[in-house]
C-alpha cells in the first residue's frame, strides 16, 4: 500500500548553486531508484532560520510531496541523516484533507501563473 | 423640570459587559487542514514569546486546537517558528 507524504528538508546555505542542485538531485534519484512517485516539488529558496541551527542561520528549504511505501521514509530519512549538507528534515504523512489543501493550493498556483502569462 | 430631576443621569455610561462569544475559526469558516508551513497563519496562535495560546484565549474548539498545536510544533522543528524569543510579531 502506497501512502500519501510530504518532506522537507534544509540544506546548507554555504553551498553554491551548482552544489546545491546536485544534492537535489541525488536526493530525486533515490526516489527515482525506488520507485516512488513524485507528485510535487518546490524550491522555496533561501530563507532565514527562525533560529540558529549549527550557527548557521539562513537555509535552503525544499518540499517534495510524494506517494511511497512506508519502508521507503525509513530509507530517506536514512540518506537525509547521513547527508551532510542536510541541516534539517521533516517528513509527515498526509491526510485526505491534507491532500486536498496541497492540491487546491497547487491549482491557485497554476492560476496564477496562467493570468500572468494572459 | 421635576421630570428632569427624577431622571438619573451618568457622567460617563455605565460599563455594561457585553460578551462577545467566542467561535472557533475552523469551525466557522470548514477549514479541515492547518497547513505547518503557513508561520504567518501560525502566528495567530501564539503568544510573543512563541508560546501557544490556551483555546480559552483563542475561541478554538478541542478538536482542531490539537490540529494547531501539531502544526506549531512541526513549524517550529523546520524552523519557521522560535522554540523561545522575545517580541515576535
Amino acid at each position: 500500500m502506497s501512502n500519501h507524504y510530504e518532506t522537507v528538508f534544509i540544506l546548507t546555505p554555504v553551498l553554491s548553486d551548482v552544489q546545491m542542485k546536485e544534492t537535489v538531485k541525488k536526493i530525486k534519484k533515490l526516489f527515482k531508484d525506488k520507485k516512488a512517485e513524485i507528485i510535487f516539488e518546490d524550491n522555496w529558496g533561501l530563507k532565514k532560520l527562525a533560529y540558529p541551527i549549527k550557527k548557521l542561520s539562513t537555509g535552503f528549504y525544499y518540499l517534495i510531496e510524494f506517494k511511497a511505501d512506508s519502508d521507503f521514509v525509513a530509507e530517506l530519512e536514512l540518506t537525509f541523516k547521513r547527508e551532510e549538507r542536510i541541516l534539517r528534515f521533516l517528513t509527515v504523512a498526509l491526510e485526505e484533507h491534507a491532500v486536498a489543501y496541497n492540491e487546491k493550493k497547487r491549482q491557485k498556483l497554476a492560476d496564477n501563473k496562467e493570468k500572468e502569462t494572459v | 423640570m421635576a421630570q428632569d430631576s427624577s431622571e438619573i443621569r451618568y457622567l460617563t455610561p455605565i460599563a455594561v459587559d457585553i460578551k462577545k462569544k467566542k467561535y472557533c475559526r475552523f469551525k466557522k469558516n470548514k477549514i479541515k487542514y492547518i497547513d505547518y508551513k503557513d508561520a504567518n497563519f501560525l502566528t495567530k496562535f501564539v503568544n510573543e514569546q512563541g508560546k501557544i495560546l490556551p483555546r480559552r484565549l483563542t475561541g478554538t474548539s478541542i478538536k482542531y486546537q490539537r490540529k494547531v498545536a501539531q502544526a506549531i510544533k512541526r513549524a517550529r522543528h523546520i524552523a519557521l517558528l522560535p522554540y523561545v524569543t522575545d517580541l515576535l510579531k
